[in-house]
């Protein structure tokens, strides 16, 4: 930017010869564009949302003595399967019908289930157990932990997944 | 008739405060900014709804991502340490420089016997670098128990408290690698640790 010399020239008629005051303003304009150019640099660069933890607790393997039996009308398995479905039923495996759902309709599933549960054993919630498949994908098992602790169901555990349930989800095309 | 003469006024602005105030932001943003780690891996990590933040110290990351698995840990002086505990456990020596170079590493992934060909390499090469990944498997005896281990060691020696664990994996790894790092964590009964996510945007 062009600085405009306004101060009147510096003829001097006659009188002493004065040396002439130097401005001692600098142009700051240069400067200015640069900070900026690097505060543009470091905002674009910083990352603005930082990834989040979300705790999971794995079953004790070691202490065995303070299992509780698990009752099996209370329990409800999820099977992960391929191509983000899952199957999910209450009670033991081969028992109860299975059904196949998606994971967006997983809340509203867990919600009526967990209902029912607590109806029927005079408050006492649902206890989950999450069985991932091999052709499952790690999204799948977070989503589910996710929901889990979105609904408050927290009786759930991750258990390894049966040869009983491997056939379940191959008849239904999900393994 | 004198005319009416419009002073003229000087177009310059002062940019003083202005200048201040970028390089006050200018240095803020500088002092602010972490660089950023290069994993050596892609993983895109799955969203969810949890919002609790990842500690900044005394914490172990275990990257998965295309079937391998990484290692990595906070803190120069655990990695120096965690390095000596392995050495020892391998009966492997490190020199200072091999040493120095690994407390600088982010994330690894190569098994122990090709640790010494990762450190003598430039960053530049490092990073350009396919790695094969940390063996681990079902049993109690693989390298990734043995890492884990050491650095919960060296991270309790050094700061006296507990290593936490983080499990950063990409969407799409299939499970079985993800169980087989978490069947390594419960053979030396970490049962607690973080699953690390991106926040999930409401739909």
């Amino acid at each position: 930017m062009a600085e405009l010399d306004t101060s009147g020239g510096g003829k001097h008629k006659g009188g002493k010869v004065r040396t002439k005051k130097k401005n001692t303003r600098v142009d700051l304009t240069a400067m200015v564009d640069l900070a900026f150019l690097l505060i543009t640099f470091f905002i674009l660069t910083t990352t603005l949302s930082k990834p989040k933890a979300m705790e999971l607790v794995m079953p004790d393997k070691s202490d065995t003595t303070k299992q509780l039996p698990v009752p099996e009308t209370r329990t409800m398995t999820l099977l992960l399967g391929s191509n983000h479905k899952l199957e999910w039923f209450v009670g033991e495996p081969g028992k109860t019908k299975p059904a196949v759902i998606g994971y967006s309709d997983l809340r509203k599933t867990l919600v009526e289930q967990d209902k029912l549960i607590k109806d029927s054993h005079s408050g006492q919630g649902m206890i989950v157990i999450v069985s991932p498949s091999d052709k499952s994908v790690y999204s799948d098992m977070v989503t589910v932990m996710d929901e889990l602790n979105i609904t408050n169901i927290d009786q759930r555990a991750i258990v390894k997944i049966l040869p009983v349930d491997i056939d379940l989800l191959k008849r239904d095309n999900l393994y | 008739m004198p005319r009416v003469k419009v002073a003229r006024k000087s177009t310059a602005i002062d940019m003083t405060a202005m200048c201040d105030v970028a390089f006050l932001l200018l240095t803020f943003f500088i002092l602010s900014a972490k660089p950023k780690s290069q994993d050596p891996v892609k993983a895109e990590i799955p969203a969810a709804t949890s919002i609790s933040t990842i500690p900044e110290t005394d914490f172990a990351t275990i990257l998965i991502g295309s079937g391998k698995v990484f290692f990595g840990v906070e803190g120069d002086d655990v990695r120096k340490k965690t390095l000596s505990l392995m050495a020892e456990k391998y009966k492997l020596t490190f020199t200072a420089d091999e040493a120095n170079a690994f407390s600088g590493l982010q994330s690894f992934g190569v098994p122990i016997n090709q640790l010494h060909q990762l450190l003598a390499m430039s960053s530049k090469d490092r990073a350009s670098l396919v790695q094969p990944g940390i063996p681990v498997d079902t049993t109690a005896t693989n390298e990734l128990f043995d890492w884990v281990h050491s650095a919960r060691l060296a991270n309790k020696f050094l700061h006296d408290k507990d290593l936490k664990i983080g499990i950063k994996g990409d969407s799409q790894e299939e499970y079985p690698t993800v169980d087989k790092v978490i069947s390594t964590l419960q053979k030396q009964r970490v049962d607690r640790f973080n699953l690390i996510t991106s926040l999930k945007t409401a739909k």
